[in-house]
């Protein structure tokens, strides 16, 4: 079983066709979205909320719930705002690029139902700074939807004035967390803020905001045309819906491709990426959602469905569906302790376990890649990274922290191996 | 935390970016950055400000561009923020070039994805090309930095260059993009790998395939 063509939401995912609104319009976005508003801003809440739609940027939060946390009328006159999350800068995932830049009308047309859901005034579309072209070919689809009257004045034809702007980001992944990113549109430094206030009361300059991933919004309005029932059909219970997967690393053919969720992961490698390279018996470990999950060892992974409560059962997460394949050429310490230096990088300084914790992890990870360490240190390190989870204002701590838990629950005997090698090494050398 | 400084401010850089000012293409693309915040906003559009600064910088000095001190402070004037909010948001900023840079920035990315395809070897071949990291070469050519996750993971290893990626490299194909460049050609950019479109599976999509060869619409089979 495989889900059908017919049944792919992102049918332009590649770009072999146009990403202008003529193009788009022929394959069904924009089609009659005054009557997907006419349906009502509570009946589209209830649709999401039914669909099963879980948040796609990560941590899988259901949507229609998130949007129902938005005031219903203002009672003080401040407007609302819808914020789409295209900061995309977890290592592996790569979706949203793709969405961006060659399905750029279904963002826009989601950003409009979104944020009329939510009665929102206006989108604020977040994209990470690198995605230089991606942010021209969206700029150039908003343009297009403002010229024909889909968004701006009377949106659709509706009645409902709705604004989309665009704001680029300049290189900090912490943005992508959605206090930081809010900091950031507000012409900040991005540090996230502590919670509550959580947006919903009191978000982009002190409105009621919702932030949201750009690959959430943009299923919305086929969720709606195909009716909830329909998405919710794929996947399993609780974990509905398609899904675009991101496989990179040691497969023959690394790719981004939608599929239903919780397809199990032999399947989504055999099916699209050509398999595992130099054959299923060569994987090591698998990365299922992109840099902060822990990793999975390959007997574990193999037949597991990708979903969020099933690789949740495996210690790790299905955040962004960003698939990193190691096979056994992999330097499986390395390749965690660049993920380390990763994260060091990208502390925003804020708060001191993360800012002074990424450092220390990532310089005893390096350490670890050559063994030059006392096998003590691998539970010191243990400790370290549990005083980091957990203690900082937002998430980045605790993902630096679960990649190297993930290495030293599943790697153990490899860190001690190369700690005793180097220790007989020299010990040899000194006699 | 990136360890970031402004390049020292220094008479020589008063002299020479003292007087900085938008140009009128400059000052359109501003105005219009500034329209897209609230009436009383205008501190958010203190990025895509310094963003326009930097290129047009870049354009004064025929590389990607960087940030002077004084047009640092430019920018906090043009929207009348204090000069350390402006320098705070520059150097927290990756993509704020805080000293100069060549008319080539080559971003390697180095993050897992992209090593675990071979970016050691991308590194490896800029080297042996004479660059060195953080430093312009000295035909002014090219500057090299190993960046984070770009978010090209399955058309990995990559290398952005100036506002264009250029994936799926080899050694070879890199040599060929940056021979290209460093003529004055402009290179194919995104997947260098024959063939390949974009993000497909290489050899052609497993999905979609009706997409290839005409704009289909699959709402007649709902």
């Amino acid at each position: 079983m495989s889900l059908a063509d017919k049944d792919r939401i992102f049918t332009n995912l590649y770009g072999f066709q146009s990403a202008g609104l003529k193009a788009a319009q022929a394959r069904g976005d924009w089609d009659d979205t005054k009557a997907l508003l006419a349906k009502g801003q509570d009946a589209i809440i209830e649709d999401v909320k039914a669909s099963g739609l879980r948040g796609r940027g990560g941590a899988g939060f259901p949507t229609g719930m998130k949007w129902s946390f938005m005031p219903k009328e203002s009672k003080d006159g401040r407007p609302s705002f819808l914020v789409i999350n295209a900061d995309e800068s977890e290592p592996g995932s790569c979706k949203d690029r793709e969405i961006m830049r060659h399905d750029p009308h279904k963002l826009i047309e989601g950003a409009l139902v979104a944020g009329f859901a939510m009665r929102a005034r206006a989108a604020y579309i977040y994209i990470r700074g690198e995605y230089i072209r991606e942010a021209e070919a969206l700029q150039a689809a908003i343009d297009e939807a403002y010229d024909a009257g889909l968004i701006g004045k009377n949106a659709c034809g509706s009645g409902y004035d709705y604004d989309v702007f665009l704001h680029r980001g300049a290189g900090a992944y912490i943005c992508g967390e959605e206090t930081a990113l809010i900091e950031s549109l507000e012409g900040k430094k991005g540090q996230p803020r502590l919670k509550p206030p959580f947006p919903a009361g009191a978000g982009l300059y002190g409105c009621p905001t919702t932030v949201n991933n750009v690959e959430s919004i943009a299923v919305v309005p086929t969720i709606l045309r195909r009716g909830p029932a329909w998405f919710d059909g794929f996947g399993r219970e609780k974990n509905s819906g398609t899904k675009l997967f991101q496989i990179s690393g040691h497969v023959e053919k690394p790719c981004v491709v939608e599929e239903e969720m919780s397809i199990p992961f032999r399947e989504l490698i055999e099916r699209h990426c050509g398999g595992i390279r130099g054959g299923w018996d060569n994987l090591l470990a698998v990365i299922p959602g992109g840099s902060s999950v822990p990793l999975v060892p390959a007997e574990q992974i193999m037949d597991a469905p990708m979903d969020f409560d099933g690789l949740k059962e495996l210690g790790s997460g299905l955040g962004t569906a960003a698939v990193i394949v190691m096979d056994k050429s992999t330097d499986i310490v390395r390749a965690i302790s660049r993920i380390s230096y990763f994260y060091k990088h990208e502390s925003c300084g804020q708060c001191t376990p993360c800012r002074e914790g990424t450092g220390w992890m990532w310089r005893v990870m390096k350490r670890l890649e050559t063994g030059d360490a006392d096998i003590d240190e691998i539970d010191m390190l243990h400790t370290v990274t549990k005083q980091v989870e957990g203690h900082t204002i937002c998430a980045l701590g605790d993902a630096a922290a679960w990649p190297i838990q993930g290495l030293i629950r599943h790697f153990r005997p490899e860190l001690e191996r190369r700690i005793t090698e180097r220790a007989d090494a020299m010990q040899e050398a000194a006699e | 935390m990136a360890d970031r400084q402004p390049a020292p401010d220094t008479p020589e850089l008063r002299e020479r970016w003292g007087n900085f000012a938008f140009s009128p293409e400059y000052e359109a693309k501003a105005k219009k950055a500034l329209a897209r915040y609230p009436e009383g906003r205008s501190k958010s559009a203190v990025m895509p400000l310094l963003d326009l600064a930097q290129r047009q910088v870049g354009e004064e000095t025929d590389t990607q561009g960087w940030l002077p001190l004084p047009v640092i402070e430019y920018v906090a004037n043009y929207l009348d923020m204090p000069v350390i909010r402006v320098l705070e948001v520059a150097t927290f900023y990756f993509m704020y070039n805080l000293v100069p840079v060549g008319k080539y920035h080559v971003q390697v990315c180095g993050t897992t994805p992209c090593m675990l395809r071979g970016s050691d070897d991308i590194i490896a071949a800029c080297k042996a090309r004479g660059m060195k990291k953080g430093e312009v070469s000295e035909d002014g050519l090219w500057t090299l930095t190993e960046v984070e996750c770009m978010g090209n993971c399955a058309t990995a290893p990559m290398v952005q260059i100036n506002d264009d990626n250029y994936e799926d490299l080899t050694p070879e194909r890199l040599d060929a993009v940056l021979d290209a460049l460093a003529k004055g050609e402009q290179p194919k950019t995104g997947t260098q790998e024959p063939g390949r479109h974009t993000s497909e599976p290489s050899g052609g999509p497993t999905t979609l395939k009706e997409m290839v060869t005409e704009n289909h619409d699959y709402r007649g089979e709902w």
